[in-house]
């Protein structure tokens, strides 16, 4: 996978991933996804995504080789590899804030390296590809459990996380009202782990029907279309008793729709680091003291928050990139409980090589796509 | 607020992970108390620095690991340079980084022509899936184009009579 511009990818011979570093591994790819945050790359609004860079966040594969200090995995096994590239020593990753490592991003101190996720995130290739390098191999690629199926292992990388972290920031209390912003898969899945923290009342908005009605389906939510709501504020105190919702998510970030001035000034000017529309609700439909959870991405600089309104009605705001390797080993027992479902949302299988293809459909939300992911042609036997 | 007497049971795995005591704090609860100490752990490995790497001008130096593709070049390059410069969360760093992108995207075009390759918008853009899918858009699209491109030759023609 190699990006040529917003809109713009195609599938090339890149040279064979290298080691670098003594802690590096090459693993070779079995699946990736397409991620929701992938789409903010593909449509251009994450700044210093440089031409030939290889996306892919999210992905399993088989270790091949490995460097002379990497000792807990080795040649052969079957790995997951979280979306976070972790050195696991400095002083942020001691305190478990995987998705804050201190030494994998010489371009940004806010964010750690991601893979694929353009210079700004350490400008590392990523895993739609089929081999990647994954640094710090001793840190983040966790073997996968014999039994677990490799469509939900794939998941655990990032969007089962994310959206269990969404949920667990929201400090969700049991009897709470937790209201979603975004059906996407992550926001699907923040949904779903609002039970689990013994949510009363799961509330997901968004604006396309398909993905309402899956959402209604795999999270057993209420789902609403804020385009026939005259406005989702209004409609969400009306049906909180006029208090709010105790914690309000934001799964969507930076490429939101359903406000002009937003789009304008974040999308198409540039002027905002994207389109905070999402937040915006959150902050102004959850209830005073309440809580809102961050997972949707932004971009490095400044957006039009209302932050008065924090100010005045007392809200805790949380936010991070998921700390997957943190959260893994709850996720893992609650995939092999059957509690979780990861696999579930995935709709679309395509093959690497038609990758634009793949892109197009789930940017487009076409053929009423929830969840792509690729699978290489050496992983195709 | 609706009333909270409800059945769960049909939701798997409801209040499983209910915990009184989780607040919406998670850093500080896992908070180690020795950031004092922050600058005394075994840094990892260097990585060597066989391309450019640019780094942000609110750390010292590179961090021990990093990606090494695509290392800066060209025109984008030299602004990319410039914007690092700036700190990031100022519009120094972050607009000249998005001009460098779209300069960016022309090189590319540039190189691929360069290699004797021509970009296949199409493909590239992944339009099959969009006849496919969403026939009725594409062939709008496709003849709103047509007119366009008509309007412009029928203008351009009559300008040169
Ligand atoms: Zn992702
Ligand atoms: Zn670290």
């Amino acid at each position: 996978m190699n990006y040529r511009g917003p809109r713009r990818i195609r599938v090339s011979q890149k040279p064979h991933p290298e080691l670098l570093h003594p802690n590096d591994a090459i693993v070779r790819v079995t699946r990736s996804c397409i991620c929701g945050s992938d789409l903010h790359l593909y449509h251009g609004l994450v700044p210093d995504t440089r031409v030939g860079t290889t996306f892919g966040h999210e992905f399993i594969g088989v270790v091949e080789e490995i460097g002379p200090t990497v000792q807990n995995i080795k040649v052969g096994d079957n790995v997951l590899v979280p979306f976070n590239i972790a050195c696991g020593t400095c002083a942020f990753c001691k305190q478990e804030l995987y998705g804050n490592c201190h030494e994998s991003n010489p371009e940004a101190t806010a964010v750690g390296g991601i893979f694929g996720y353009s210079h700004t995130a350490g400008g590392y290739d990523g895993g739609q590809a089929e081999y990647v390098r994954v640094p710090y191999a001793d840190v983040g690629p966790t073997v996968i459990p014999a039994d677990m199926d490799p469509d939900d292992a794939v998941l655990l990388t990032d969007v089962a996380p994310t959206g269990y972290q969404a949920a667990e920031m929201g400090g969700i209390k049991k009897g709470d009202t937790v209201v979603v912003f975004g059906a996407g898969p992550v926001g699907i899945m923040a949904a779903k782990c609002s039970w689990l923290f013994g949510a009363a009342r799961v509330i997901i908005i968004d604006h396309i029907e398909y993905r309402l009605e899956f959402a209604r389906k795999y999270a057993q939510c209420e789902a609403y279309n804020f385009r026939s709501l005259e406005d989702p504020v209004v409609f969400l105190k009306r049906t909180t008793g006029w208090f709010g919702a105790d914690v309000c998510i934001d799964a969507v970030g930076a490429d939101a729709a359903g406000s002009a001035l937003q789009t304008i000034t974040g999308k198409k000017l540039m002027l905002q680091a994207g389109a905070a529309t999402a937040l915006h609700w959150a902050i102004n439909s959850v209830k005073k003291g309440g809580i809102v959870s961050i997972v949707g991405v932004y971009g490095p600089t400044g957006n039009l928050i209302p932050i008065g309104n924090v100010v005045n009605k007392g809200i805790t705001i949380r936010a991070n990139q998921a700390s997957v390797k943190r959260l893994l080993p709850r996720l893992i027992e609650h995939v092999k409980s059957g509690v979780l479902n990861p696999k579930g949302i995935i709709t679309h299988r395509v093959p690497l090589e038609e990758v634009a293809e793949a892109y197009h459909i789930f940017s487009s939300k076409l053929d009423n796509c929830i969840k792509p992911i690729l699978i290489p042609p050496s992983a195709r036997v | 607020m609706e009333n909270t007497t409800k059945d769960y049971t049909h939701i798997k795995g409801w209040g499983i992970d209910a915990d009184p005591e989780n607040e919406p704090t998670y850093p500080m609860k896992k908070y180690t108390g020795d950031d004092h100490n922050r600058l005394n752990w075994i840094r990892p490995v260097q990585q060597r620095a066989d391309v450019e790497i640019l780094h942000s001008n609110e750390r010292p130096n590179l961090s021990a690991v990093f990606g090494t593709p695509q290392p800066p070049s060209g025109i984008s390059g030299s602004i990319r340079r410039f914007a690092f410069k700036y700190s990031e969360g100022s519009y120094g760093h972050w607009l000249p980084l998005i001009l460098a992108d779209k300069i960016n995207v022309i090189e590319g075009i540039i190189d691929d022509v360069k290699h004797g390759h021509i970009p296949n918008f199409f493909a590239e853009k992944g339009l099959k899936s969009e006849w496919k899918y969403n026939r009725k858009a594409f062939v709008q699209k496709a003849f709103i184009g047509a007119l366009i491109t008509t309007a412009v030759v029928a203008l351009v023609m009559k300008k040169k009579k």
